[in-house]
């Protein structure tokens, strides 16, 4: 009985086993196709049947993705000039009518079939991959770790800029996008700061990595550029984690002009998220221009050893700012933050264009805002 | 086909779709009635991928149960086989359907993984066998079944686009107003039930 159980099902597994790897030998077999990038500056050949965001990868060209293609970041949105196939279901939701219109498809979900040509920036095409190991590490606050990272070549990158960590999983490495927090001075060393956020695969996998460790990053990426007019003040408004890419402007900035104006707001919730307060008092001490304020949104969920200012961070900067045109502005935290304080600024004289805004949310949701 | 065959085929079909409805009458393949119904253009497409695989498997799956499993004294397995059967049948249609039509591959293809594991199709190839159908009972059923879910699924992302616009209290608004609703459903569906009977039993 037993034995003829085990011959059924195996001659059922083994016609449907056969069935698959016919299929894939002959049916999804799609052999060589050529990736055209920027009509004809560069083509790729690269094996069909994979995604166009794998088939980059291979051929080292590295967009940014932060969902693991699961079409729900929306950070690998790329031009399409010609092939591709139809615009998918999956893609519509991340896709404005004017980007259907366009050509921009999610490389993630679009899978190359036949020849394909698409539409890449100059700053993408200069992405690489970097082998970093861990330098040191420690403790901002309770959930914040920073993490110092030697890299094996130089990384030349702008201040504001982010890369992309390439987290193993079982399924493969996944890629998930950390701001740059560390000077810009050193080009061979990154520094992140990193929140762990219950489940991230990035986080949890960058909170548990000992010194020594190795990673991978490319990057960078991001298009955020500061000022080159020194009479521009700055202003910087960060919300929780988005404090990393802050503190490298500012940083940089003071460094490349000490008599610098810039302003810096920090939100958090409550005193056990407060970090940095430290570092910045150090550079307000040296530079007479620059000044922050830090605001808790909710200092009685902790314990109560908060003397300075509360509230939420956008009544901060409606407070303490004053009118006026001619500055930029820098800003980064969760969405509804960036509304707000974005709505504050322009009632304070700032225009849109001099208003930059980066969502700094968990991996699965993360974008940057262009 | 004589008229009381073409009576019978009417019924069976008419009931899977209505009386019987796979998903409002038996509540199976509900997660991704659940998850896939707020957008019609979905919800059609997803409904369209399951007709289309119950039709395809229950037929496979009746022949190895009464060829294969029956003749061996082993239906025992029958759950086993079928689920085999079912995962690597949409394995190999995503393929074909994949290199053989682009555009029904973007209508279709994102759904076939979802549904690999979908209990309606499960569901509609056990009816058919404890039913005892033959295989042309076997093969309307199916595909009444896969409509009957598909038009519950497509009817039901009608009324959840309607339920956007209601003032709703926030508790009940989302999973809680569509499990309402679905129950609402059924029992509009079921109201249909003496129709069928009565046509069977005036054909007799």
């Amino acid at each position: 009985m037993i034995v003829w159980s085990c011959i059924v099902l195996g001659c059922i597994g083994g016609v449907l086993s056969a069935a698959i790897i016919v299929c894939r030998r002959f049916l999804a077999d799609y052999g060589l196709c050529a990736i055209d990038v920027n009509s004809g500056g560069r083509t790729l050949d690269v094996a069909g049947g994979q995604t166009l965001l794998e088939a980059l990868r291979s051929a080292e060209v590295f967009l940014p993705s932060g969902c693991g293609s699961r079409a729900s970041c929306g950070l690998c949105k790329v031009r399409l000039t010609d092939g591709g196939g139809a615009v998918l279901a999956t893609e519509r939701p991340l896709l404005t009518q004017g980007d259907i219109r366009g050509g921009i498809r999610l490389a993630c979900q679009v899978r190359i079939r036949g020849p394909i040509a698409i539409e890449l920036p100059p700053d993408l095409l200069a992405v690489r991959l970097y082998r970093a190991r861990l330098e040191s590490a420690g403790m901002l606050t309770h959930d914040t770790r920073r993490l110092t990272f030697a890299l094996d070549e130089p990384l030349e990158f702008h201040p504001g800029q982010y890369v992309q960590a390439s987290i193993p999983t079982p399924d493969g490495p996944v890629f998930r996008a950390y701001s740059i927090s560390g000077s810009s001075a050193d080009k061979k060393r990154i520094e992140l700061i990193v929140r762990l956020v219950a489940g991230g695969a990035g986080s949890t996998y960058l909170h548990r990595l000992a010194v020594g460790g190795q990673m991978d990053f490319a990057g960078p990426y991001g298009q955020f550029r500061l000022s080159d007019d020194p009479e521009s003040e700055l202003i910087c408004v960060a919300g929780g984690c988005g404090l990393a890419p802050v503190k490298c402007i500012v940083e940089h900035l003071l460094s490349a002009r000490p008599q610098a104006r810039c302003r810096l707001f920090v939100g958090a919730k409550d005193s056990r998220d407060v970090m940095l307060m430290g570092f910045f008092g150090g550079l307000a001490g040296r530079h007479p221009d620059f000044s922050y304020v830090y605001s808790l949104s909710n200092p009685r969920a902790g314990p109560a050893d908060w003397a300075g200012r509360t509230g939420m961070i956008h009544h901060a900067v409606a407070h303490e700012l004053a009118p006026g045109g001619g500055r930029q502005a820098f800003i980064c935290g969760p969405e509804p933050m960036i509304a707000a304080v974005t709505r504050v600024l322009i009632e304070k004289g700032l225009s849109r264009a001099d208003i930059y805004a980066d969502r700094f949310e968990a991996a699965r949701t993360w974008t940057p805002a262009g | 086909m004589t008229e009381s065959g073409f009576t019978e085929a009417a019924a069976i079909i008419l009931a899977a779709i209505f009386t019987g409805n796979i998903l409002l009458h038996y509540f199976l393949g509900m997660c991704s009635f659940l998850a896939c119904s707020r957008e019609i253009s979905t919800a059609a497409g997803l409904g369209l991928a399951v007709t289309f695989v119950t039709v395809a498997t229950a037929p496979i799956n009746w022949l190895i149960y009464n060829c294969l499993l029956a003749p061996f004294n082993l239906t025992h397995l029958w759950l086993l086989a079928f689920i085999t059967v079912i995962a690597g049948f949409v394995q190999v249609l995503e393929m074909v359907v994949e290199r053989v039509s682009p555009t029904l591959y973007s209508a279709l293809g994102i759904f076939l993984p979802l549904i690999t594991v979908n209990c309606a199709i499960l569901g509609a190839s056990l009816f058919a066998i404890i039913r005892g159908y033959n295989v042309w009972q076997c093969l309307l059923y199916s595909l009444g079944a896969g409509l009957g879910w598909m038009l519950a699924i497509v009817l039901m992302a009608g009324l959840r686009r309607r339920m956007q616009y209601a003032d709703m209290p926030a508790a009940f608004a989302g999973v809680a107003s569509a499990m309402v609703i679905a129950a609402i459903m059924a029992l509009a569906f079921m109201g249909l039930g003496g129709v069928i009977e009565m046509k069977l039993a005036l054909s007799k």
